[in-house]
């Protein structure tokens, strides 16, 4: 059993899946971090992430996958699962090392595994496309605070600017303390200093007059297309979970 | 605005709107254009109430007053109720500023009817317009066609609006009849015919020249209400077939009826809202619609009613045993899509993984079937299986017995509620 250690970017894992072919190693291990407490009679071996190896192994993926199937790959990592990334290195090298394209071999239980990992991560993306609750500043532009369950920043983008286009706005995930704005032209990854605790009065703060009167309508909205006599509780709390709740407009 | 004024107009509107079960907002193919604002390609709940129901567009009524008098609707004339009217610009301002939030994904606009079938649609189409081009709005359009209304009226409706729907109510004429006098069944039709023919003749030109305008590309929908008139599930599915046939209709939505009016015509105000029905009405939908099945197949003169205590598909299977058991490494598509318990896309993963190796139990459990339903009617690669030649009823008997229905705790709050 070898122990490889990276640093849990994705190009760190591309990297590792090179070592892996490079060392010819069989039965392997993946861990993530810099240091490693050494059991007995592993071998260990620390991966330096290096672009252009990530490179060929992404090259040669790209041979033996469909576009969506290296973009579910990432997805899968951007679950940020411990452990789950053995799973992924397992997914890799039985694609590599199979003439044909295994993404739907859901037989086997790597491709089984990422399928289920993206699916949650799919999920996870198209709530937030979903819950995102905007609010309109002063400064005309508008911002949204969220706290994802995976990393789900990155494959946001798309969806909200083609979107919106026509206004500037912010998503900060206050969990991984980063977020996106877009310009009116482009987005970019920004990250904001600021003490935690006084931020949402600061954005409370900063609302354009008509903000309030237009959370306190969608609040009466949602209060008024709720049939009564059909309350269902159960099914309401499975689409709509507690942990959601506290960006939620129409829930606080 | 006024927002004293404005929200009390949006809670009696929002409230009379609300009866209208459909809230899709996927099935169109709308881009953003030019930097503006929104796009309707792919659905979105926003939101659900808690009754569980997505809200996923600004559904309200221009208006709650109503010239007709229809016995189950809430808007009816003869109703002492609190009425409203929105301007134009206020439906405008409000759809803008939900969905620049991320409110809604749309609106869903629909009316009672003033002074006549024109004048209503007439404002309708106008706030489409306004929105599509005075404010660049892409965003998910579904307006109601009233009935009655005109072609051309209809064609420019179509320009703006991603679907377009008319509620047909009762699932025959005869209960139409019954509950709504002042309404036509051929009315009602009339404009979904003339939709009909506009959506074929609009799509073919897209075909050919890439520029042609869309014309309501989330097509038609159409609404009936359950358990208000005395239809069977037998006339119900097999009228919504004939919809589904004869007019391209995207969905057939059914409406358990919440009792809210009290008239001889109507069942009682303490009867409970039909939810288990209405559920199974919309299982047997989907197996007409995603699962190759015959309407005929799943109800009939011998078998009228669907079962309330399992599914349709369960149903099918236990009167068909002798389909059954079938190889899930070898059947076809289509007859693996027929096992109680596994899904399309279950029966697609199936299907594209056999082609690697042969699959076992433990494969099959991981690709999301549920193997305690799926048991009794497929093998696979293992040497266990049903051996027991157990009859329909029996195996019926088992599955009820592992597993519970989510409805059966709600029946009682139904009942308790009043």
């Amino acid at each position: 059993m070898t122990t490889l250690s990276y640093d849990g970017t994705f190009e760190g894992l591309l990297t590792a899946v090179f070592d892996v072919y490079a060392h010819k190693l069989c039965n392997v291990k993946l861990h993530q971090g810099e240091y490693l407490e050494g059991t007995l009679f592993d071998e260990k071996l620390h991966v330096v992430t290096d672009q252009a190896r990530a490179a060929r192994v992404l090259k040669s993926l790209k041979l033996k996958l469909s576009t969506l199937g290296v973009q579910r790959l990432y997805a899968a990592h951007l679950a940020e699962i411990s452990g789950e990334d053995n799973n992924l290195l397992g997914f890799m090298r039985y694609a590599i090392d199979s003439a044909e394209n295994i993404e739907e071999d859901y037989g086997n239980k790597y491709v089984v595994r990422v399928s289920e990992i993206v699916r949650m991560v799919r999920r996870e993306k198209h709530r937030m496309e979903a819950f995102i609750r905007f609010q309109k500043l002063r400064d005309g532009s508008f911002y949204a605070a969220i706290e994802p369950d995976f990393n789900v920043l990155p494959l946001l983008i798309k969806h909200f600017k083609s979107r919106y286009a026509d206004m500037k706005w912010m998503i900060y995930d206050l969990r991984r303390k980063y977020g996106i704005y877009y310009d009116l032209h482009d987005t970019q990854f920004i990250t904001l200093d600021f003490a935690d605790s006084n931020r949402q009065a600061d954005i409370v703060a900063a609302y354009t007059e008509d903000e309030d009167m237009y959370q306190h309508l969608w609040k009466n909205y949602f209060k008024s297309v709720n049939i009564a006599s059909r309350k269902n509780t159960k099914l309401h709390v499975r689409h709509i979970p507690k942990r959601y709740w506290k960006h939620l407009t129409e829930k606080i | 605005m006024d927002a004293d004024r404005i929200t009390e107009k949006l809670n009696i509107l929002a409230d009379a709107a609300k009866y209208d079960v459909s809230c899709a907002s996927s099935g169109s193919k709308r881009k953003n254009e030019n930097k503006g604002l929104g796009n309707a390609s792919n659905g979105i709940c926003h939101s659900y109430t808690e009754d569980g129901r997505c809200v996923s567009l600004l559904k309200i009524l221009l208006t709650n007053h109503c010239i007709f008098d229809c016995a189950y609707c809430i808007s009816r004339k003869s109703n002492d109720i609190q009425r409203a009217a929105f301007t134009v610009q206020e439906v405008v301002d409000l759809t803008i500023n939900f969905y620049r939030r991320n409110y809604i994904e749309g609106l869903f606009l629909s009316s009672g009817i003033f002074k006549d079938a024109d004048f209503t649609m007439e404002r309708l189409v106008r706030v489409a317009k306004k929105l599509r081009l005075e404010h660049n709005f892409h965003g998910y359009i579904h307006l109601k066609s009233i009935p009655g209304a005109s072609d051309e009226l209809m064609n420019e409706a179509g320009l703006y609006a991603d679907r377009l729907s008319v509620n047909l109510e009762m699932p025959t004429e005869a209960g139409l009849k019954l509950l709504a006098p002042d309404k036509n069944h051929q009315d009602m039709i009339k404009p979904m015919g003339y939709l009909k023919n506009a959506i074929i003749q609009h799509t073919e030109e897209k075909k050919l020249f890439k520029k042609a305008p869309l014309f309501a590309p989330a097509g038609q929908s159409t609404q009936v209400i359950i358990g208000a008139t005395p239809e069977d599930d037998n006339q119900i599915l097999h009228s919504a077939n004939y919809f589904y046939k004869n007019f391209k209709l995207r969905r057939v939505y059914y409406s358990g009826y919440v009792p809210v009016l009290e008239d001889s015509r109507l069942p009682a105000l303490n009867t409970s809202v039909p939810m288990v029905r209405e559920n199974r009405l919309y299982q047997a939908d989907w197996l007409m619609r995603n699962y190759g099945f015959h309407v005929s197949e799943i109800v009939n003169n011998q078998q009228p009613h669907l079962d309330l205590d399992i599914d349709p598909k369960l149903s099918w299977a236990i009167r068909n045993m002798n389909e059954f058991p079938i190889d899930v490494n070898r059947a076809d598509l289509k007859m693996i899509l027929r096992v109680p318990g596994i899904g399309v896309l279950s029966a697609q993963k199936i299907v594209s993984a056999r082609k690697f190796g042969k699959l076992n139990w433990e494969n099959l459990k991981r690709m999301g079937v549920c193997i305690n339903r799926a048991k009794y009617f497929v093998t696979c690669q293992s040497k266990e299986f049903e051996r027991r030649d157990l009859t329909g009823n029996a195996i019926k008997q088992f599955i009820l017995a592992t597993s519970h229905s989510k409805y059966i705790k709600n029946v009682p709050t139904q009942l308790n509620l009043f």
